[in-house]
């Protein structure tokens, strides 16, 4: 009997540990992150991409270096903080990771439904991706401000917003179940709410990000992409509308957030 | 083909703190992929660290290490200017050499 005791005895006491350390879970994993924050294997990528962007590639043999992401022909620095915009050329609001697509088919000769079809962590898909974290960190500490004077950007701003409030699937979840509002967590995971500016560095200013815990680079195209897997709904296209919509919604309400991307994930 | 490291060697004082990110897989043998076969091992084996040509880092390292390592160390005597070579192989024979000056 006497050791069946002791084992209560030390359940009880774990028990309480567990209790106390609960409340700092979040500073925990802040402190995590504080410590990655150093060796950021996301720099790795962005070293990949900036020699992309500066290669010449594709059938036609371009760089992208001629390539407008919204501020002129090469201008890198600035630009991730004004995307998702309109786009004159071709007539439709685009993100980062669709315009980047734009451009490698339009300069480089690449087929852009093909890479758009290519799963992530694949072929080109790896690139883009690359090539989002060099642009995404060349605006790094700058501050949100997407444009709202074309009609469009307006249009997908309104369309945004009913994507993320629209309920479906099997669990008739939406983006605002987990995002509309402040405190809410997934495990242990703090939640951004995205209906308004969640603060510097968080939500839309924080992606693409370096995943630690599978050692993926992840651009706002998978970040969605997998929200949508976690409410068992169908996966989006890449760069379809629909997520095009959802990032000038967040982008929008981000408005003065500081852009900490490219940022380390758990 | 390997990619760069990225290495940082600063100065502070009499210590040098260098900090150094490697782009490597470090794939441990022991998964499989989406077809069932085994994924070999693929990790870095042997990491050395010079200062000024003098050997002042050597490891040997395992699959236990993650993918894309960060490896920070301390060093004693650099000055500004001096010149930091971080290089490893791994288990393929492939190998990577690069440089970095303390600041």
């Amino acid at each position: 009997m006497k050791p069946l005791f002791i084992l209560a005895a030390l359940a009880a006491a774990v028990g309480c540990g567990a209790a106390s350390a609960q409340k700092s879970a979040a500073d925990g994993i802040a402190e995590y992150r504080k410590m990655l924050e150093d060796g950021n294997p996301a720099e790795l990528f962005e070293a990949k991409g900036e020699a992309l962007w500066k290669q010449k590639r594709g059938p036609k043999s371009a760089s992208l270096e001629g390539c407008d992401l919204g501020k002129g022909p090469g201008v890198v620095k600035g630009a991730f903080v004004e995307l998702p915009r309109y786009f004159a050329d071709t007539n439709r609001v685009q993100d980062l990771e669709s315009r980047l697509v734009s451009c490698m088919a339009a300069l480089q000769g690449f087929n852009a439904d093909e890479i758009a079809k290519t799963p992530f962590g694949r072929g080109e898909q790896n690139n883009v991706t690359a090539l989002a974290t060099y642009v995404a960190s060349a605006s790094r500490g700058q501050r949100f401000n997407l444009p709202q004077s074309h009609a469009q950007e307006r249009h997908l701003y309104e369309i945004g917003k009913r994507v993320f409030y629209f309920r479906g699937g099997p669990y008739d979840f939406s983006c605002a179940s987990c995002h509309g509002e402040d405190g809410k967590r997934i495990r242990l995971q703090d939640l951004p709410n995205l209906t308004k500016n969640p603060g510097d560095g968080v939500g839309f200013a924080a992606w693409p990000a370096y995943r630690v815990s599978n050692g993926q680079m992840w651009g706002m195209q998978l970040r969605l992409n997998d929200c949508y897997r976690q409410q068992r709904f169908p996966y989006p296209g890449f760069g379809s509308e629909a997520t095009v919509a959802v990032s000038v919604f967040m982008g929008v309400n981000a408005k003065g957030a500081e852009s900490m991307a490219p940022s380390i994930k758990r | 083909m390997t990619d760069p490291m990225r290495i940082r060697a600063q100065a502070a004082g009499d210590k040098t703190t260098v900090r150094v990110l490697m782009s490597h897989e470090m794939e441990t043998g022991q998964r499989k992929d989406s077809a069932g076969k085994t994924v070999p091992a693929w990790f870095i084996q042997e990491v050395s660290a010079s200062h000024n040509g003098k050997p002042v880092l050597s490891a040997q390292w395992g699959p236990a290490v993650s993918k894309n390592p960060f490896l920070q160390f301390t060093i004693k005597g650099a000055k500004a200017g001096d010149k930091i070579v971080v290089s490893w192989v791994d288990n393929k024979g492939e190998a990577r050499t690069d440089e970095a000056t303390v600041s």
